[in-house]
């Protein structure tokens, strides 16, 4: 693969020398070069250095760098308040060559053809819908109230009633100029992404957008070239927060459908191409237009097709489905694929308890990197053995990883098991240790006192490791 | 593309265009110095062995799915687990299979007939020498079975003890000679001469092991190329479940597809994945509060979504467990290789006001 034809060269020499190199401080970094690297590494923004911003002979520099820093796929907001929402902000195409910013809010319909009754319900489910993960809130994000009705009155109605019951942002869903603006005059002030602009009605939607100052979506199913037309005229025109939407097509062409999110993505950021620098709206609930399917089929199909276009590029998805078993999968992915892959994940160092432990438990031990210590504790729930485990702090590091690199020593160990006073709770002073710490052993100890009993390679072997090994 | 997003703006705001303003839409494609590898799992009889067909795996040009570029080679293929003696199974996989827990040949042949498997996984759990220590030569009765009983390439898995496994692996190689069998798996900490000397006598492929660092996986090809040739070679960089550490699964293998493309000739090899991994995590297999749905549904959703997350990175053989989930990543490989249909505008044009 050629580099980046049309690429920004981001690296810290280059912003240095545009930066006012004064080392001033006034921006919290210990010098110019500093601020350069957290610049590079998208770690702080440039508007912390207040020369940039004040001085006036910083002003093309200041432009410059401004342009640079720009992630290639633009950030927009929507909504208002707490719970607005950005999408977009992408700088890469792969994760390990930086991080996916924005993690891709879920929209769930709503239409003005709901029952009253129904419809506030599905609104509270989807503003209270809550997934407590790795100590994070899950959830999702946002409404989109579809005109399915046709009747300006009606959509003007229903999205009263759903601005009434929750605060999450809103997407107009009409292809209809008229039945968006009496949506927007309901939803004043609350800045809803209208969807959607096409080539018959753009022009109206884009006086929307303006005199409403509301992003908007482009939708050009299939026709990258109409959508690039469509997006650089609204541009020119004057808009400048644009979603675009190459359709979203679960069956005679899905493979369209990932081929057409790829290539818009490539496009902004490999080859510098502002028009379709935007971020990207994915539809799986096109899957319900299927007829003579279960629903309990069109659920899973919905989900499965969510997952791929949250791997692949879509910055929000419009989902229809409320199912719990349907929608966990994908919140999880969402929170996966957007963890910062340069930061090791680490949990709080310590002890925990799993089932009944008493004073004649057994007493295991783990690193702190978030991977292990989830595996471990997995296992041990699966087994629903009664023990405790210990956390010592590896930095971060995985077992093996970390008894190379240092991080997990005989010392360690034995602070921690003062640390965490295991000796007030259990009577006897046996440690087992992960199989992978092995090598530790007599020093543990040595320093500790305790006998130390090597486990098993992987947490896996835990289980018939404690049948077999504890009493 | 000079100038800043400001001045652009500036030149802009003069005049609103009053029509369409026609842009060219280039398909941003790239070439790529490198080519993922071509490897045959099983032999036809006039290939040297007795299965029904063989399969091709590998000869990718562009990273996954990529089809502006180039279409997919060869479709994924799906190797379904059989166990050789009753292991803990999820609840929702165990009652597909209940009937054949101790059979794994009828086992094998359920997978192939009702699941739709292109391929078995036998997995030798019984031989290792904490469980039943099964004998090398009685591992390899077990394996005749399989083998008389479904006529698709298999995989043979090991017990995971690298001794045991290295005595099984050479006498399930030489009972097997010439079927090109997947070996399930070569690491680091075996007898790699031993093992790699007896895939070559026999001509079988080796699944190449390593725990998500691509280092290691360079270093263990390069130990396998001393004896074997690369067309003989599958890698497996670890899968880790949805929830459980996907996103590094996935990150290495998109860097490993991405390096070989870009040349590094130590991983241009096909990438196999213990999509069964996905088990492991809880939402999977467990009773959760009634919003989370029933597990009969939560649990393959939860394999299948693992495995069409890694199919976009670039997996090639999926070792999988549940029928629902092998179906649907079957359907989806479908739909993305053969005979894919053309995106129809017209039938999702109007969806914003379909009534659902």
């Amino acid at each position: 693969m050629s580099k980046n034809n049309n690429s920004k060269d981001i690296n810290p020499i280059n912003i240095y020398t545009l930066l006012p190199r004064t080392n001033c401080k006034r921006c919290d970094s210990s010098n110019c070069m500093a601020f350069a690297a957290k610049l590079a590494g998208r770690e702080t923004v440039l508007e912390l250095c207040k020369p940039l911003l004040e001085e006036k002979q910083h002003a093309k520099a200041y432009a410059k760098l401004h342009y640079m820093l720009n992630p290639p796929v633009r950030e927009i907001t929507i909504g208002a308040g707490e719970k607005a929402v950005k999408i977009g902000g992408k700088f890469v195409m792969y994760r390990h060559e930086l991080a996916f910013h924005n993690p891709t809010p879920i929209a769930i319909d709503v239409t003005d053809e709901t029952p009253d009754e129904e419809l506030i319900l599905r609104v509270k489910k989807t503003d209270g819908f809550t997934y407590i993960y790795i100590g994070k809130e899950l959830k999702l994000n946002m409404l989109a109230v579809r005109s399915t009705a046709n009747s300006p009155s009606k959509f003007r109605t229903t999205v009263k009633k759903v601005i009434e019951n929750t605060q999450l942002p809103l997407i107009l869903c009409s292809l209809d100029p008229k039945v968006i603006e009496v949506g927007l005059l309901a939803a004043a002030k609350s800045r809803p992404l209208i969807y959607a602009a096409t080539k018959d009605n753009w022009k109206d939607m884009a006086e929307l957008a303006l005199s409403y100052d509301c992003p908007l979506a482009v939708f050009a199913p299939n026709d990258l070239k109409l959508l690039k037309s469509l997006a650089a005229t609204l541009v020119d025109y004057g808009v400048e927060d644009l979603v675009l939407d190459p359709g979203t097509f679960p069956y005679h062409g899905f493979s369209d459908t990932i081929s057409n999110f790829t290539m818009l993505r490539r496009s902004a950021c490999r080859k510098g191409d502002h028009s379709l620098g935007f971020p990207l709206i994915g539809t799986p609930i096109t899957v319900w237009t299927q007829q003579d399917v279960t629903s309990e089929n069109l659920i899973w199909n919905e989900a499965c097709l969510a997952s791929m276009m949250i791997a692949r590029y879509a910055d929000l998805l419009i989902m229809h489905s409320v199912e719990g078993w349907a929608l966990l999968p994908n919140i999880v992915l969402r929170e996966n694929l957007y963890t910062d892959p340069r930061k090791p994940v680490a949990v709080e160092p310590g002890i925990k308890e799993f089932g009944k432990p008493d004073e004649n438990s057994p007493v295991l031990m783990t690193a702190n990197f978030a991977l292990t210590y989830y595996t471990v504790a997995s296992d041990l729930e699966s087994a629903s053995v009664d023990c405790y485990l210990i956390i010592v702090d590896t930095e971060g590091l995985a077992v093996d990883c970390s008894v190379a690199g240092r991080k997990l020593t005989a010392d360690k160990i034995a602070e921690a098991l003062k640390k965490t006073q295991i000796e007030e709770k259990v009577k006897h002073r046996k440690l087992i240790i992960p199989g992978k710490a092995a090598r530790l052993s007599s020093e543990i100890q040595e320093l500790s006192g305790w006998e130390v009993i090597v486990g098993p390679q992987d947490s896996s072997g835990i289980p018939n490791f404690l049948q077999e090994k504890w009493r | 593309m000079e100038g800043s997003w400001e001045e652009d703006r500036v030149r802009r705001k003069k005049t609103k265009p009053m029509r369409i303003v026609e842009a060219d839409f280039v398909s941003p494609v790239e070439t790529y110095q490198g080519r993922i590898c071509e490897v045959r799992l099983g032999a036809t009889k006039s290939e040297g062995g007795t299965r029904g067909r063989s399969l091709v795996v590998g000869g990718e040009r562009s990273p996954a799915y990529y089809l502006f570029e180039n279409p997919t080679p060869h479709p994924p293929v799906v190797t379904l687990d059989v166990f050789d003696m009753r292991i803990p199974l999820a609840k929702a996989v165990k009652m597909h299979v209940e009937e054949v827990l101790d059979d794994p040949a009828a086992w094998a042949k359920l997978a192939v007939d009702r699941f739709g498997a292109d391929m078995i996984t036998l997995h030798l759990v019984s031989t290792d020498p904490l469980l039943k220590d099964t004998s090398p030569k009685e591992a390899a009765l077990t394996v005749e079975k399989v083998l008389q009983a479904v006529d698709v390439p298999i995989t043979i898995g090991g017990c995971g003890h690298p001794q045991k496994d290295t005595e099984v692996f050479e006498k399930v190689a030489e009972v097997t000679a010439g079927e090109r069998v997947l070996i399930s798996s070569i690491t680091l900490d075996m007898d790699i001469e031993r093992c790699a000397k007896a895939l070559k006598k026999y001509e079988h492929v080796a699944l190449a092991f390593t725990p998500m660092d691509l280092n290691h996986a360079r270093e263990l090809n390069r130990k396998l190329y001393e004896f074997l040739p690369k067309e003989q070679i599958i890698m497996d960089t670890t899968t880790a479940a949805l929830g459980y550490g996907l996103e590094y699964a996935f990150t290495v293998m998109e860097r490993a597809r991405l390096s070989a493309l870009m040349g590094d000739a130590e991983l241009q090899h096909p990438l196999s994945s213990g999509t069964t991994n996905a088990w492991a995590a809880r939402e999977a297999w467990m009773k959760m509060a009634p919003e989370w749905g029933p597990r009969e549904l939560r649990g393959p959703l939860w394999e299948t979504v693992t495995a069409l997350t890694l199919l976009l990175a670039g997996v090639d053989v999926f070792m999988m467990m549940h029928p629902a989930a092998v179906q649907t990543l079957k359907e989806v490989v479908n739909k993305l290789t053969k005979g894919a249909t053309q995106a129809r505008p017209e039938m999702i044009a109007e969806w914003v006001k379909r009534k659902i």
